[in-house]
């Protein structure tokens, strides 16, 4: 049963290093304020996974926070690179991360596979391409058919972080708009957080919504504005400038450094301008 | 909109950008379902809405199918696309049920390499353990490529791009052949066109090897072959693109500036 708890409690309680930690949202509802909540409460040594690395764990791996890296699309969206990511597969800078690289159906296929609590999933994918020998694939025949397939293995992480729009106080979550993985990744995860804009007396029936019930969830924590400079459809807008302002900002390694301490390690709600 | 005006905009005066955007919505004209990045892909196809064909379904890989945004998105995932969907799926939902089985008939893709099979490299420049430059990966283009009714891709046309051997193969279009896709039980029929910033390039019906077919009005065949990183082969009945209208430019115009 989800506790509805401070969000710096939850992540002290749910994320330790070493962990393999999925912080999901597709472009919308990315859970901001818990990753720099990990970031100031120090984590390190994590195995960061991602469909879609954004900003936040651009953040995350330029702080030096990421051992490893699993993800499918690293790039700042409609945009452009990431700088802090590139830098550090090109550079090594801060230190060398380790890659496990998929492409997006692989990555979605293997987190339904965990939240379904199956080994592996099966696709058609990968075939032909230099990503099948340089990342976990294996061909399978279908014992019906004799088709040949491609396996992936299912995501477990030690721990899932979403965001989403509201909770009710018994940790019942709702979200809307673009779902991305996020139910998948926390019933793949063993461990979970949500952080939500508000928490409501009740849910209120939402076109599109997704329930997640307070029952396969550790922790929810209000963080309002949380998803900055990402969204939460119908509460916050997507900062597209902020996108913008981030190419420029973290190209450069010391003024991304400044601008991590002065607006994530020492605030205290998420770091945006 | 619809309303050439004595202040509508001259075609002479458009740029290649302008005109390879044009060029790529043109495509759509009788098309129902497009899957779309962002960038000069999003554009086209919201334009094609515009002039070519009001029905047009827009599908964009964050889940949004049948948005109609007003606005050129910055991302996949922007609120408006969401909004005014018709319905919005999950990823898992976006691959396994719509993308696999064949159900989108043209997916727009980028990439950094383009071959002469038009296989696309997104992954890295250079070694991939020790790249020169690492760019963002696959993303949803693997299995989009592999299943889509047609691919059209869309990259700049300079010798970068359009290189004789891609330094990493993320995404397969007509792999090493005719055959290629068969073998590979891929669906969807491939790439049929690369619509580039002087002309656009067919795969041979025979070979698969890509070849120009349509050049831009002003641009000379010798400075498309410059531009391409292999000997490219010039189809014998080469056209010269038709001009965007007074008509398209006007609306591409007016869509980039809301």
């Amino acid at each position: 049963m989800a506790e509805v708890v401070p969000l710096r409690d939850a992540v002290a309680d749910l994320v330790h290093d070493g962990d393999s930690v999925a912080l999901e949202g597709f472009t919308h509802l990315i859970p901001f304020a818990a990753g720099h909540e990990v970031l100031r409460q120090g984590r390190r040594e994590l195995e960061l996974i991602r469909m879609t690395p954004d900003i936040l764990y651009d953040q995350l791996i330029g702080m030096g926070a990421a051992r490893k890296l699993v993800f499918s699309y690293g790039g700042n969206p409609g945009v452009g690179s990431l700088h802090r990511f590139r830098d550090a597969i090109e550079h090594g800078w801060p230190h060398p991360i380790e890659l496990e690289e998929h492409s997006h159906a692989g990555m979605a296929n293997r987190y339904a596979a965990g939240a379904a609590d199956l080994p592996f999933a099966v696709m058609r994918g990968y075939r032909g391409t230099d990503l099948a020998a340089i990342t976990q694939v294996a061909p399978i025949v279908c014992p019906f058919t004799g088709e040949r397939l491609i396996a992936v293995p299912a995501l477990r992480p030690n721990v899932a972080i979403v965001h989403a729009q509201e909770a009710d106080r018994a940790g019942n979550v709702q979200l809307w708009g673009i779902p991305g993985v996020q139910k998948e990744a926390v019933l793949a995860a063993k461990r979970s957080l949500v952080t939500v804009e508000r928490i409501v007396d009740e849910l209120e029936p939402r076109p599109n919504s997704v329930v997640i019930p307070g029952w396969v969830i550790d922790a929810v924590a209000a963080a309002p504005g949380g998803s900055r400079p990402s969204y939460s459809l119908g509460i916050t807008d997507r900062d597209n400038d902020f996108y913008r302002f981030w190419d420029e900002l973290s190209r450069d390694r010391d003024a991304f450094t400044a601008w991590m301490q002065e607006h994530v390690l020492a605030g205290q709600e998420a770091g945006v301008r | 909109m619809s309303e050439a005006t004595a202040g509508a905009p001259n075609a002479a005066e458009a740029t290649s950008g302008e005109v390879q955007t044009v060029v790529a919505a043109r495509r759509l004209k009788d098309v129902r379902t497009v899957f779309i990045g962002v960038g000069r892909p999003s554009t086209a196809a919201i334009l094609a809405r515009m002039v070519h064909n009001p029905d047009l379904v827009l599908v964009y890989e964050s889940g949004t199918i049948g948005a109609k945004p007003f606005h050129v998105p910055l991302s996949i995932g922007d609120g408006e696309l969401a909004e005014t969907a018709d319905v919005i799926v999950s990823v898992p939902e976006m691959f396994n049920y719509w993308i696999g089985p064949g159900r989108i008939d043209v997916a727009f893709l980028g990439a950094a390499q383009v071959d002469r099979f038009a296989n696309l490299n997104s992954t890295v420049i250079g070694e991939y353990d020790h790249p020169k430059t690492r760019l963002p990966g696959a993303g949803g283009a693997p299995e989009i490529a592999a299943n889509c009714g047609e691919v059209i891709v869309v990259a700049p046309h300079s010798k970068r791009t359009l290189v004789e051997r891609l330094d990493f193969c993320t995404t397969v279009g007509h792999g090493d052949g005719p055959t290629a896709r068969q073998r590979l039980g891929f669906r969807g029929a491939g790439p049929t066109a690369v619509i580039t910033d002087l002309g656009v390039l067919e795969p041979d019906p025979d070979t698969k090897q890509l070849v120009l077919t349509c050049v831009y009005e002003g641009v000379e065949v010798a400075a498309v072959r410059e531009a391409t990183g292999w000997p490219l082969e010039v189809a014998g009945e080469l056209e010269t693109t038709e001009p965007p209208t007074s008509e398209e430019l006007a609306a591409l115009r007016e869509l980039v500036s809301r």
